[in-house]
């Protein structure tokens, strides 16, 4: 073996035990039962109407986080682009600023801001306005995804977007186009690498989340990811909740096929 | 023929560097103009001022009379050929040449006719479904040639087009820009630092040098009659030289005295100092003795051709350059002599001729 193939061995090492292992046992548990025997009950079990209301629901909420990254993102991604090289450097560290802080923080940050005897809701009392109910609802989990994924829409997609070159942009004018037919015929078709992996990297985290829905949504409102983890937290059903985990693996693979037929370049290939 | 466009006065900064100082131009129809210079001339700036994607700090740019200064690219009909053509990656070239005819909205069968027909100019008959990654460098440059011009702009703007391009293509381009202008009777303004494509293929030749016009004319007067040192060194090789005007229409180059063309009337009297210019193939060899002066050839190089050779002066530390058919040896002492035609005299720059108009002989 040449010396080079052997630096990689601490990766496959870590590769083998970090993912092959843990893979092929959540595969075991989720095509087992409690006797050891074959059985499909546990992947078929997220047709129950429990299970697939709370996909369902996780599917939305993970749909309207990921648009609404998309949306704020893209024309960040279009200011940084066009800074000057001192203030872009700026920016981008204002945006990964609260990723220094720990996740769980910043996510219960979001509690005391939205209960209602939070730092929001006294604002609006004090402006005499009725309280809110914001915790424990839809729209916070939406929030706090937002919150928590927005840096990984807008990195891969100034990413692209900084390396379109000027001059393409200038040729699109040169050649009669306004500003609109240059962003949706030049922009925005150069950006899809960019924007295929932001969507990929806000959905499939939104999809599974347990820990947002948990603090934001006080267990009151359960997703996908909070079902499958009560299974090995509450119920200790390992075979159930690695048999949903696995219909999920099948979303997220199907999610991400869709996504690369956009993406014609390739550039942003996953699997 | 027509003014097509005009500059006045146009000065650009970029911060506290002044590109452009005082720019004015005029551009006729249906003529080749070449703005030649070295990189940081303002060359590029100017380009991108007509092109619209500058504005000037001061001075307006006319359009067939109309004032365009602050008209945007888009509105323009004036198209470019960038210098690394800004092909679009993710779409193929008969995309790419149809863009401004679908911006538009020019409907598709008269599209496609434009696309084969701007495709069939530039030799490449066909191509319509190619990826551009599946171009060679002079296939690109000619797809982006039938992008500009499918539009039928009135002008085109080529920024430096063939600088990418290895030399045998370069000269097959060359002869291709100009059949491409005749047939197509719009006016080229053209871009480039090599001397030998302004003068091949243009009408008019600007030279230009750090911000300022230095010279305009055909190629043949900017050969021929380089206004400075500058422009001399700058065209084709030349022995620039520093001398004073010892006499009426006579010039003393390194104690040595030459009759010329230039005296008192055409600026240049008795006792001024100016630079002398002699293209270094209207030195002609006689024997020893027999010229205007001798010296001693220190090196010779065959280059296709010609010989070139370094001769070094009898008189004095100048070391001139000479181009020749015959072949002569290194060590050999020769006789020059130069047709008094042939002796270019030029004014001093400036800030050196105001210091130096009377000088003792």
């Amino acid at each position: 073996m040449k010396a080079s193939k052997a630096y990689s061995i601490p990766f496959i090492i870590w590769i083998f035990a970090g993912t092959l292992v843990p893979l092929a046992s959540i595969a075991f548990y989720g095509f087992t039962n409690r006797d050891g025997d074959f059985t499909l009950e546990n992947i078929l079990a997220m047709f129950r109407s429990d299970h697939m209301q709370a996909l369902g629901l996780s599917l939305l909420l993970a749909l309207i986080s990921t648009a609404i990254c998309l949306v704020i993102a893209f024309p960040m991604a279009m200011v940084l682009r066009e800074s000057k090289y001192g203030k872009q450097g700026f920016l981008i560290f204002v945006i990964i600023l609260p990723m220094w802080m720990n996740f769980l923080l910043r996510t219960m940050a979001w509690q005391v801001l939205l209960e209602r005897q939070g730092v929001i809701n006294a604002v609006i009392s004090a402006i005499g306005l009725p309280r809110q109910e914001m915790m424990n609802t839809p729209g916070a989990i939406v929030l706090g995804m937002v919150y928590d994924f927005l840096p990984f829409m807008i990195l891969p997609i100034y990413n692209t977007v900084s390396k379109i070159d000027d001059h393409l942009i200038e040729a699109a004018y040169d050649l009669g186009a306004g500003r609109s037919k240059v962003y949706t015929k030049i922009i925005l078709p150069l950006s899809v690498p960019g924007i295929v992996s932001g969507i990929t990297m806000v959905f499939i985290p939104a999809l599974t989340t347990f820990v947002i829905s948990n603090m934001l949504g006080g267990g009151k409102i359960n997703l996908i990811g909070n079902i499958i983890e009560q299974e090995f937290t509450v119920n200790s059903n390992w075979y159930l909740g690695s048999g949903l985990s696995l219909v999920m693996m099948l979303f997220i693979i199907a999610s991400m096929l869709i996504l690369q037929r956009f993406d014609k370049t390739g550039g942003a290939s996953l699997i | 023929m027509a003014e097509l466009i005009r500059l006045e006065g146009i000065v650009k900064s970029f911060d506290d560097n002044i590109v452009l100082n005082g720019i004015d131009l005029s551009v006729d129809e249906n003529e080749f103009v070449t703005l030649l210079g070295p990189s940081g001339c303002g060359k590029t700036t100017t380009l991108r001022i007509i092109g619209g994607f500058e504005t000037p700090d001061q001075g307006r740019v006319y359009f067939n009379g109309v004032d365009i200064t602050d008209m945007p690219a888009n509105k323009r009909p004036i198209n470019t050929v960038f210098q690394n053509y800004a092909l679009f990656p993710h779409m193929d070239v008969g995309e790419n040449i149809a863009f401004s005819l679908r911006v538009k909205g020019e409907d598709e069968k008269t599209i496609k006719k434009k696309v084969a027909d701007a495709l069939e100019l530039v030799n490449l008959k066909g191509f319509e479904k190619r990826r551009i990654d599946q171009l060679s460098g002079g296939q690109q440059q000619r797809i982006a040639m039938a992008r500009a011009i499918v539009n039928e702009p009135k002008v085109l703007l080529l920024d430096e087009p063939l600088g990418a391009l290895d030399l045998k293509l370069r000269q097959e381009m060359e002869y291709e820009l100009v059949r491409l202008k005749k047939e197509l009777g719009i006016t080229f303004i053209y871009i480039t630092h090599d001397q030998e494509e302004a003068l091949t293929m243009s009408d008019k030749v600007v030279v230009m040098n750090e911000g300022y016009i230095q010279q305009e004319g055909t190629p043949q007067e900017i050969y021929d009659e380089p206004v400075n040192a500058f422009v001399a060194d700058f065209i084709g090789d030349s022995n620039i030289l520093s001398g004073v005007m010892s006499d009426e229409k006579v010039v003393r180059i390194d104690g040595i005295d030459y009759p010329c063309i230039d005296g008192t009337e055409e600026g240049f009297p008795p006792r001024r100092k100016v630079d002398v210019v002699i293209r270094p193939e209207d030195i002609d060899i006689v024997p020893y003795g027999k010229g205007l002066w001798n010296g001693t050839i220190t090196s010779k190089l065959f280059i296709g051709v010609h010989y070139e050779m370094l001769v070094q002066s009898e008189t004095g530390k100048i070391e001139w350059l000479l181009q020749n058919y015959d072949q002569h040896e290194v060590g050999e002492k020769i006789g020059m002599y130069v047709d008094p035609e042939n002796i270019q005299i030029m004014h001093k720059p400036k800030s050196e001729a105001e210091a130096a108009i009377e000088i003792d002989l």
